[in-house]
């Protein structure tokens, strides 16, 4: 066998941070190549070099491709030399049919002019391909995740593949389609296509993967092939997580107070599709002063389901109970919620969390403007009392209160989030993510943050895909898959394998 | 008070002293539209022969844009909501309609009758609000809907004809003015004392603010900006009473208008709910997360565009002595542009109501002026056009070069 792909020394910078740095990737010709690592260890970031969307002015290291060197500009330049990456959202249109989507940007047409019939013959074609029995004029906002994975297979088909990359392609599938698309990938490779896949799903690596690249903290950790013995999984979760813990967390003294919050039997439905069931019979509670963490991979619900608790503000056919220090509370909607003294830091701060055209005093304020008016009549005096104090407590650094957010650090806008939750007087708090993103040592600030928080006696629900964050600052961890929690851990107990290890039983 | 002096220390530090420089930068929009709507009136003024300051002028000037005023400070909330609202030239034109029949052709008493249009605009607005709000479908739709519709009633209501003339009382809505207590010789001079009050108080306001602001970190604007602002408040404001004391003192409508922007004003800037419909606009979804009953705001936004449609309707009715087929037809556009030129943002959470105010007038002052120059119907539409396509740009400009 010779290497179809070489990636050798690829470093790519981002302000501030070391995405990669001298990562080294050799596919073989016809093999299925398996990418693993952490959320943010760097896969995404690799495919996006190789697939052109990252310049190569814009990155260091070369790319061989077939032994000669490539300096791929935009994406159009790799799909021209077959290398077809899917992304883990899916780009296609959902308001086009089948065969139109196939062929957008590609148009089987003579000077402009499209050739309908044509198009749904090849069409057809590819369908039958990836084994994909519907009419190609059927539009894809009527087919389901798995069929429109499909859709975007046939499409990377249609453009001659030789070298086809999944980022993440069963993530959104259930078992049976994720099992029919492992299928058809083992198919791709009988045909001679090479394949990289991306997955967190270790079993499904162990399954189908010739060859082993796990990457951490944006390097190669180790490149191996894959035997397909029952140990190959235990490997990887180890080159995975094996980092060194070192002193990256304030230290804290946990005195662990009464009961704060519990939510039982918690069950949730996709906000749109009430057919999916994202959320199951998930029972877990927070006592004061403690920090509990929930682990788990990008979709296994953990948004969904703080947000379906922070009054309902995500699901329908929401079932379950919540009890505040031992009393079964209504948080139906957002307002009850923040009365009662919940409070939601969200995941993306500027999306969800941020007014990022205001003031700092304006955003600090905004989740409780009673506190600072009479109810209706704003007190300028008040308010600038209460932003003065946050931005002094959480060591907010800006020019003055009056600065916009938009023009504040990650690490400071983060810290007005929370300050603005905190001017809500929260007895719970779930922050979701929240060192997402910015650098150390706002990280450690806001760890302090946390920590003191819960000396003052709040219950603090911790959600990260970051585990060693997790492992350093929590008292007691769930872990979370498929909507399910799947173990709780004493922190004392927890490890990085562990959690890895109920992860990756429970998807089996 | 006690807290203040306990505060801690890195606070002062964090909080440099704002510049002179460095805060016209950062409102660079606000006064340059004042300096715009200053740079117009004065080459009109001398091209025009001093004919537009002349006090009868001046005082039509304000006749003439009261409805797009009134209604450009609706607009504004909607806008800041981040809505729009295509329906109120047709329902400027359809409660006109309503109140000629009722006052005109049944001859129902003005006062109920004004009640009834108030609350008729009222119920316009509240419905197409709740689509919008509650249903979420887009305003642009709701509200072109709303055009036609109200179009189309207000010809069926008038059955194609004109309708009037109204009363005296309901004419003085529009046409009159405010009676001369003082009896003074050659002068109106109830308006200037207003006037010297009105301004006198605004400027004791904005320095209570300011030293309220003080005791907690700097102030928003240098003191020197703050002198300037307070001295020209006081100026134009003595100045236009004084120029309108000359004709026939303050119109009705004036006095109307003024307690509009002062109620708006502070509403906007100074309660709660002003600043959830900022934050509403400014990111739905952080508001909405943040305890904000989102869908509320956006209900009475529209319901008091509503309002104050039909209060602009009213108006107009009153200037025109009559209700016509064709009244308010294309006012949703002026008023639109007021707002825009104004400096509200497309997106939605930015704009003021004093700039929607003066977008309203600078367009007036620009339709007034060269009116009087007779330049054409034509010319005039393509001016003001480009006027706002300039104002807009200028503002995408800005907000490139800060961010």
């Amino acid at each position: 066998m010779t290497a179809i792909l070489e990636m050798r020394n690829i470093t790519k910078t981002f302000p501030g941070v070391k995405a990669l740095s001298d990562v080294n990737l050799t596919v073989e010709e016809g093999e299925i190549h398996a990418l693993v690592g952490e959320n943010g260890a760097g896969k995404s970031t690799l495919m996006k070099v190789l697939s052109g969307v990252y310049p190569h002015n814009q990155f260091e290291g070369d790319i061989l491709y077939r032994g000669a060197p490539q300096k791929f500009a935009r994406i159009a330049d790799s799909e021209e030399k077959g290398i077809i990456i899917i992304h883990q959202e899916l780009a296609l249109v959902p308001l086009l049919s089948i065969a139109e989507n196939i062929f957008l940007g590609n148009e089987t047409a003579t000077k402009g002019i499209i050739d309908w019939n044509e198009a749904h013959r090849r069409a057809a074609e590819l369908l039958a391909k990836v084994g994909l029995s519907e009419a190609t004029t059927t539009k894809i906002t009527n087919l389901g995740t798995g069929k429109q994975q499909l859709v975007e297979i046939a499409k990377a088909l249609s453009k001659e593949v030789e070298l086809l990359i999944l980022d993440e392609p069963t993530s959104s599938l259930n078992e049976t389609d994720s099992q029919a698309l492992l299928e058809l990938m083992l198919e791709f490779k009988r045909q001679g296509i090479t394949s990289i896949l991306i997955s967190h799903k270790l079993n499904e690596v162990a399954q189908v993967a010739d060859t082993i690249t796990v990457l951490r903290d944006g390097k190669t950790v180790r490149s191996f092939p894959c035997d397909k013995s029952p140990e190959v999984e235990n490997l990887i979760i180890k080159d995975m997580v094996g980092r060194e813990l070192t002193n990256r967390f304030p230290p804290r003294d946990a005195e662990i107070g009464g009961m704060m919050m519990e939510v039982s039997d918690w069950n949730v439905y996709h906000h749109l599709h009430s057919d999916r069931h994202l959320i199951r019979d998930v029972n877990l509670n927070v006592r004061a002063g403690e920090i509990v963490g929930i682990a788990g991979l990008m979709g296994a619900g953990r948004t969904e389901l703080a947000m379906s608790v922070f009054g309902r503000s995500y699901g329908q056919k929401i079932s379950g109970e919540v009890r505040l220090k031992g009393q079964a509370v209504d948080v139906s909607d957002i307002n009850k919620a923040v009365e009662l003294g919940i409070a939601y830091v969200t995941e993306d701060r500027k999306e969800y969390g941020l007014v990022l055209e205001n003031s700092i005093k304006h955003n600090l304020t905004l989740a409780n403007l009673d506190d600072v008016s009479n109810g209706v009549v704003l007190d300028e005096h008040a308010e600038r009392q209460v932003s003065r104090e946050y931005i002094g407590k959480l060591n907010i650094r800006c020019s003055s209160m009056l600065q916009d957010v938009v023009n504040l650090s990650g690490g400071n806008q983060q810290k007005v989030v929370l300050g603005k939750w905190l001017n809500a007087h929260p007895e719970v708090l779930i922050l979701d993510e929240p060192t997402r993103g910015i650098d150390v040592n706002a990280k450690f600030e806001i760890y302090t943050i946390i920590n003191e928080l819960a000396a003052e006696g709040k219950g603090i629900v911790f959600i990260s895909s970051e585990m060693p964050e997790l492992l350093g600052m929590c008292d007691r961890i769930y872990v979370m898959n498929e909507g399910r929690i799947v173990g709780e851990l004493p922190a004392s107990e927890a490890s990085q394998e562990k959690i890895m290890t109920m992860i990756v039983k429970s998807d089996g | 008070m006690q807290q203040t002096a306990n505060a801690p220390a890195s606070v002062t530090e964090a909080e440099t002293k704002t510049t002179i420089g460095s805060y016209i930068k950062a409102n660079m929009r606000e006064y340059g539209l004042l300096l715009a709507l200053i740079v117009v009136m004065v080459s009109f003024q001398i091209m025009t022969d001093g004919i537009l300051m002349k006090p009868l002028n001046i005082t039509n000037l304000v006749l003439q844009n009261s409805y797009i005023v009134i209604m450009a400070i609706g607009m504004l909330l909607v806008i800041v909501a981040g809505h729009i609202d295509l329906s109120v030239g047709s329902v400027v034109g359809f409660i006109g309609a309503l109140a000629a029949v009722l006052i005109v052709s049944w001859e129902i008493p003005v006062f109920i009758s004004v009640v009834i249009c108030l609350l008729a605009g009222i119920a316009i607005g509240a419905m197409q609000g709740y689509w919008v709000a509650y249903h979420k479908i887009p305003a642009f739709i709701v509200t072109l809907a709303g055009m036609l519709v109200f179009r189309g009633l207000t010809l069926a209501l008038l059955q194609g004809q004109s309708i009037g003339p109204f009363p005296k009382s309901f004419q003085k809505l529009s046409s009159g003015f405010i009676p001369d207590l003082t009896g003074m010789e050659g002068t109106h001079g109830l308006t200037l004392l207003l006037g010297g009050a009105i301004s006198l108080y605004l400027v004791y306001a904005n320095l209570r603010n300011r030293r309220a602001q003080l005791r907690i970190a700097d102030a928003e604007e240098p003191l020197s900006v703050f002198i300037l602002q307070n001295g020209l408040i006081l100026f134009a404001i003595n100045y236009f009473t004084m120029l309108m004391a000359g004709y026939r003192g303050l119109p009705n409508v004036l006095i109307v208008m003024a307690i509009l922007i002062a109620v708006y004003s502070f509403f906007t800037s100074r309660t709660t709910m002003g600043r959830r419909i900022y934050a509403l606009g400014g990111n739905e979804k952080a508001a909405r997360l943040s305890g904000v009953n989102t869908q509320k705001l956006t209900f009475l936004a529209f319901a008091n565009m509503g309002f104050l449609a039909a209060l602009a309707g009213l108006v107009f009715a009153a200037r025109l002595n009559s209700a016509s087929p064709k009244a308010g037809v294309a006012f949703e556009l002026d008023v639109i542009a007021a707002v825009f030129i104004g400096g509200a943002s497309m997106s939605g959470g930015v704009g003021t109501v004093v700039g929607a105010v003066i977008g309203a007038f600078l367009m007036g002052v620009m339709n007034n002026g060269m009116s009087i120059m007779s330049v054409g119907i034509d010319y005039q539409q393509v001016i003001k056009g480009l006027v706002l396509l300039a104002a807009v740009i200028f503002d995408v400009y800005n907000k490139k070069k800060a961010g």
